[in-house]
């Protein structure tokens, strides 16, 4: 009895399915599908701003990453970092979601138009 | 520490203080092998390729070795052991870069064991649910650190599963190498 789950336990498994359950939901109500753009920012600075309609392939940050926007989905093709996590991820395409390659400090975000003005507006 | 007391060559004051000797040798040869253990489960875990399209997300078999650390030895030697482990294989097989991500991860993990592990309510499974848990949430807030956005809060609850997950079966691991190591004595107890 000592060494099987205890009450304690399970409790916590549920919590955090709970949080994860919240957290997942929140953003699936949040999240925007549809034609949106691009957002590519290096170091926490803005560098670019891209549509999703057109099929194009940027290279971010002097040539370190190479981003392929194809049939509205934003995939990254190359980067010269050693663990290449960013390139294994899959393509995006809603909003809000994203590829991040830490050791280039690379974030490639989607957002929807509609987002984007909310933004301006907020700022 | 009173460790003597239970040590077989320990029998008397100079037995004593020669047990104490012995168990400063078996504490350091105990410390070593353990330290050696999570550098192969390192090692291991970066050969195994691991990608399911989350960055991330991987088992931490390290952490096994951390868990058992945790009930064998004592709080003291597991922080001792997560840290040298982070750095050894940090500058082995890894990045300056992952380095503090891992100890952002581990020691947060770390911390959330030894506090549940103390109150005495959770199992193995339990505490290194938690474990598994804390160390992603760790890594996500040194990530939203970094990249200065909040967006990769994308990834919580897939990280939230996906440290459940892994905590579990690391825990259930550890949870049966505990039981074929109840003879084990390191030397850290007490």
């Amino acid at each position: 009895m000592k060494n099987s789950m205890k009450k304690k336990d399970w409790i916590l498994i549920i919590v955090v399915l709970c949080v994860a359950g919240c957290a997942y939901l929140s953003h699936q109500l949040l999240r925007n599908t549809g034609a949106g753009e691009v957002i590519v920012k290096v170091n926490g600075e803005l560098t670019g701003t891209y549509s999703l309609n057109e099929d194009q392939e940027v290279e971010i940050n002097q040539g370190s990453n190479i981003l392929e926007i194809k049939n509205g989905r934003a995939d990254m093709l190359e980067a010269d970092c050693p663990d290449q996590l960013c390139v294994h991820q899959k393509a995006v395409s809603a909003s809000n979601e994203n590829i991040i390659c830490l050791p280039n400090k690379v974030i490639v975000e989607i957002r929807s138009r509609t987002d984007s003005q909310i933004d301006t507006v907020a700022n | 520490m009173d460790a003597g007391a239970e040590n077989p060559v320990g029998d008397g004051l100079a037995g004593r203080r020669r047990g104490e000797g012995l168990f400063l040798k078996v504490r350091a040869a105990y410390f070593g092998v353990f330290t050696a253990l999570a550098l192969i489960f390192s090692y291991v875990e970066s050969l195994i390729p691991f990608h399911i399209g989350i960055p991330g997300v991987k088992l931490g078999l390290a952490n096994l070795i951390i868990v058992i650390a945790l009930y064998k030895m004592n709080v003291k030697a597991a922080y001792l052991l997560s840290v040298t482990r982070v750095v050894l294989s940090g500058f082995m097989f890894g990045s300056l870069f992952g380095i503090l991500y891992s100890l952002a991860g581990g020691l947060l993990s770390l911390t959330v064991m030894a506090v549940l592990k103390k109150s005495n309510g959770f199992s193995v499974m339990g505490v290194s649910i938690a474990g598994g848990v804390s160390h992603n949430i760790g890594q996500l807030v040194v990530a939203i650190l970094v990249v200065e956005t909040y967006s990769v809060m994308y990834y919580l609850p897939v990280l939230l599963t996906a440290g459940l997950i892994t905590g579990l079966l690391i825990g259930i691991t550890a949870n049966e190498m505990l039981k074929r190591l109840a003879g084990l004595r390191t030397g850290f107890e007490g």
